[in-house]
């Protein structure tokens, strides 16, 4: 196993001698995107004319399905398959060779006995989608409903710590709170909210003899393509699972949903292709979310803002039979000093749908918590916000007393406080006035950890010079794609037209796919373990070549660059030296472990968000008037890419700020908004003068390239700082998320 | 039931059960798969096309109604080779990121620069008797029925700003 001793040695990319690197070039599959030809799951061709698939769902949050009448169903005009849990073919079991955490309470599609309201217990295949639709209506069910625990309030009494899971103490937390001469103890509610992403989870699946195809939304190749095998019995390398253009993830599709099991068993059944798309319905009530958060922060400070004492306790809920933490109190194990600490987590486990990741799962909750309950101590100290950050900055990783890989945490907030005009807040609240706004200013921190995991990559030359690099990967609109294209174009010095870059095959070398924003790291740094190892194999063609000017020369003086391989000024092309002595051209592959000693540093990616907000004193109505954040998250792969996460992340946060919520409705266990309609994600007119930029940084403990990731930076603690800005504005202070008119107006001074 | 109308500008004709959307006329029948199915109810905007000039929510309209209609999805935007000016704004902005609302917004875009050229008021027109401006509240405005989960809005902006908008 390697050691991070081994990554601060320079490379082609620390070298970037095309500059290739950071460099923000449009994305790789832009064009296909924008002409509407980028084929998502839903739209692959079949080889032939496929059948539709329609999913019904339970009404009932808890029970059995006692029977089903499908012969109104089965009559009906086009329909070829009716199946319920009575006639539904059998399945496997799932989880045993895939992580076990992300697809445990992963049942059988179309189970008898109900555990969410909303879980599909009917399927109907038919020659048209209207033809479908019409006849899933004709299915009738009769149920026998069980009492259910639909309400997280309302089982608070049952929370109970998470299996495996303990508290973190150091030091005497109680006494050290009890004894501290300014204290802070307060509990914040953050909601559960809905992924939402645009392209609703689809599968397109066909057989040829025992082997079966899918395209499918899932963020996670592998992860998909065991679980479709157990599920259908049969051995993984008769499932080809294909992912090559998925409408958002978000941690969502980390895991794969009955249209995958039931459009491939479908297909089965029929000898022709089914596809199935779930409805916007569907993805609210079938599909995973984020759970709400209750979180109790404790803070004892010394006059001078110095922490004695700190605690974070979060308790949160899962579905009962799919056991999940939102693990809302980690983040802070790292972030400010304080010798007596206390975190952890409970769990309440209720009848709703599961739980699960969410963009930043943890720090997108958590600092919702701790970084308003920063703002509220600050005032009570008489302190600038910053300023008691700044008094509470680690020298080293304050609960392990690990060495940061890099931190640059209070750049980030300096930096952006002189940007943003942070010395024109005034602290005290409900101060500045614009015509009928009251206008405030507020501030967060940010912290993500950061994830290195173990993947391969395969990359080719062809005879006409042509670079493809394949690997097992996802691009959930993260810009994967792209940045492999730079990383491996820039490692062999050629220019960036001349590669090709083909994803989401589970034919292809594997990676874990996207999600803790470990992506470009892991799929980053094999592919440039790939290209590194075609640089060698390249390298020993020529030298071992006599018809090659390079030949004889010492390979460790090989250089590449231009479409070249060169030693001092003999060089040749390298579509010329692969025509001639590989003609049917070179392949090799890559990987990337995770060096034994990296988890000896305290490795994460930090940032400061700046937000200014109105308030109508009239209504309660808050507006965002100008948002900017400030990012540390090492080497950026591609300038243009790597932004457009990052406010992306930040416009999630205001999301969660001011309108992202829903609510289990206590009769059926429904959630109350099931649409877009109803679920109000940020839209166009709510986002004004959003801007961030990124410090300069190279983690050389992260990986071999220095980079980290930015995917879920940019939310974490982005609505804190509206909150802190909402209160600065008006003197409200809501510690219940999110701040929506009646809540502001409830809360005025 | 017959239905005939031109399609990015080449004759269509179907013969399409009447419940059909044009939505799904589009992409299951007549196999233009850029017009995106995000909701189905006329709340996210991913299914956006231009009917007779105008921007419309394919998923909410029946596609029997369309008879004779010229209708322009984003298949029928680009000259061959050449990206409309919208869409290669929107390449050079990287105002996309997973690319599904993509298509709806390119196409509420063109549809919306034609509403402000036409003299279009919206909710944040100040003066109704002035010439319309595009400024970037009455874009953002202007653009709101079509969602970004991906959030690329700062991205949208830059793009529709550099495609015909002004600062």
């Amino acid at each position: 196993m390697s050691s991070v001793k081994d990554w601060a040695a320079p490379t082609p990319i620390s070298e970037n001698r095309s500059g290739l690197i950071g460099k923000g070039v449009d994305r790789y599959e832009g064009r296909l995107k924008v002409t509407g030809t980028a084929p998502f799951a839903y739209e692959v061709e079949a080889p032939s004319p496929p059948a539709y698939g329609v999913l019904i769902a339970s009404p009932i949050a808890k029970g059995v399905v006692s029977s089903a009448d499908i012969s109104a169903a089965q009559a009906a005009p086009g329909v070829r398959l009716v199946w319920t849990p009575h006639n539904v073919p059998a399945q496997g079991e799932r989880g045993a060779k895939i992580n076990p955490r992300s697809q445990r309470g992963s049942n059988p599609a179309l189970a008898a006995k109900i555990e969410h309201f909303g879980q599909h217990v009917g399927f109907v295949v038919a020659d048209t989608l209207e033809n479908a639709k019409a006849a899933a209506a004709l299915v009738r069910f009769d149920y026998a409903a069980e009492p259910a625990d639909l309400i997280f309030e309302d089982n608070l009494d049952a929370a109970d710590q998470p299996e495996g899971e303990e508290d973190v103490r150091i030091g005497d937390f109680e006494a050290a709170f009890a004894g501290a001469p300014v204290r802070l103890d307060e509990t914040y509610v953050s909601p559960l909210q809905n992924h939402a992403q645009m392209e609703p989870c689809a599968t397109t699946a066909w057989w040829d003899g025992d082997n079966v195809t899918v395209h499918t939304s899932i963020q996670m190749v592998k992860g998909g393509q065991h679980t479709l095998a157990e599920t259908l019995m049969i051995p993984s390398t008769q499932v080809r699972l294909l992912t090559r253009y998925i409408g958002g993830g978000f941690g969502g599709k980390g895991q794969s949903y009955d249209d995958l099991t039931l459009a491939a068993l479908a297909a089965r059944e029929l000898g022709q292709p089914v596809k199935v798309a779930y409805t916007r319905q569907q993805m609210f009530q079938a599909t995973i979310h984020r759970p709400a958060v209750h979180m109790r922060v404790r803070l004892g400070a010394q006059p001078d803002g110095r922490l004695d004492a700190f605690a974070l306790e979060a308790v949160t809920h899962c579905r009962r039979e799919a056991p999940f933490t939102e693990h809302a109190a980690n983040f802070a194990r790292s972030l400010y000093a304080a010798p007596n600490r206390l975190t952890g987590h409970r769990l309440v486990k209720l009848d709703i749908p599961a739980a699960g990741a969410m963009r930043a799962p943890g720090e997108a909750s958590g600092m919702l918590s701790l970084e308003c309950a920063m703002d509220e101590l600050a005032e009570q100290l008489g302190l600038d916000p910053i300023a008691l950050r700044l008094r509470n900055e680690p020298e080293t990783d304050p609960e392990t007393g690990k060495p940061f890989s890099t931190r640059q945490l209070v750049r980030c907030m300096t930096e952006g406080a002189q940007r943003f005009g942070w010395d024109r807040r005034n602290p005290k609240p409900g101060q500045v006035r614009d015509g009928r706004w009251l206008v405030g200013l507020g501030m967060a921190a940010a912290i993500r950890g950061n994830f290195l995991l173990p993947a391969k990559a395969g990359v080719r030359i062809d005879a006409d010079g042509t670079i493809t690099l394949r690997q097992g990967m996802t691009d959930i609109g993260t810009g994967t794609y792209t940045i492999l294209a730079q990383i491996t174009a820039e490692t062999l010095g050629v220019p960036l037209a001349q590669v090709k870059v083909e994803l989401g095959d589970s034919d292809f070398p594997p990676a874990p796919g996207s999600g803790g924003q470990f992506g470009a790291a892991t799929a980053g740094s094999a592919a440039f373990a790939a290209g590194m190892n075609l640089r060698k194999a390249l390298a020993e063609l020529a030298i071992g070549d006599p018809n090659s000017p390079l030949y004889g020369d010492d390979p460790e003086l090989v250089t590449f660059g231009g479409g070249n391989i060169a030693v001092d000024n003999r060089a040749e092309p390298l579509d010329q030296l692969v025509a001639r002595a590989a003609p049917d051209g070179v392949y090799v592959e890559g990987s990337i472990t995770p060096a034994a000693d990296a988890r000896d540093y305290s490795q994460h990616t930090y940032g400061a968000h700046f937000a200014e907000v109105g308030v109508d004193p009239d209504t309660g109505e808050v507006r965002l008037r100008r948002m900017f954040g400030v990012f540390a998250a090492g080497r950026i792969l591609n300038a243009k890419t790597a932004m457009s996460q990052i406010t992306g992340g930040m416009i999630w946060g205001v999301g969660t700020a001011l309108h992202e919520y829903n609510e289990v409705d206590p009769r059926y266990g429904s959630f109350i908004a099931q649409d877009l309609a109803g679920y109000h994600v940020p839209a166009h007119a709510d986002i004004v003068n959003l801007s961030a930029m990124f410090l300069d940084e190279v983690d050389d403990k992260a990986n071999p390239m220095g980079i980290k990731g930015v995917g879920e930076l940019g939310i974490a603690g982005a609505g804190a700082a509206i909150a802190n800005a909402v209160y600065n504005a008006c003197g409200a202070r809501i510690r219940n998320y999110p701040l929506t008119p009646e809540k502001v107006l409830a809360a005025l001074p | 039931m017959k239905t005939s109308f031109t399609l990015n500008g080449q004759a269509a004709s179907l013969d399409l059960d009447p419940r059909t959307t044009l939505l799904d006329a589009l992409r299951e029948n007549l196999g233009l798969k850029g017009s995106k199915k995000g909701c189905d109810h006329g709340q996210c905007g991913a299914c956006t096309v231009l009917v007779n000039g105008q921007r419309i929510n394919a998923c909410l309209s029946l596609a029997v109604t369309h008879e004779g209609d010229e209708i322009t999805t984003i298949e029928g935007l680009a000259q061959g080779e050449a990206l409309h000016p919208v869409q290669a704004a929107f390449l050079e902005q990287d105002a996309f990121q997973c690319g599904y609302c993509t298509p709806g917004q390119i196409c509420s875009t063109v549809g919306m620069l034609k509403e402000a050229a036409d003299g279009w008021a919206s909710l944040v027109t100040e003066d109704l008797t002035a010439d319309t401006v595009l400024t970037d509240a009455e874009i953002r405005e202007r653009m709101s029925g079509n969602l970004c989960r991906c959030s690329a809005y700062p991205q949208i902006l830059a793009a529709i700003r550099s495609a015909g908008g002004v600062a």
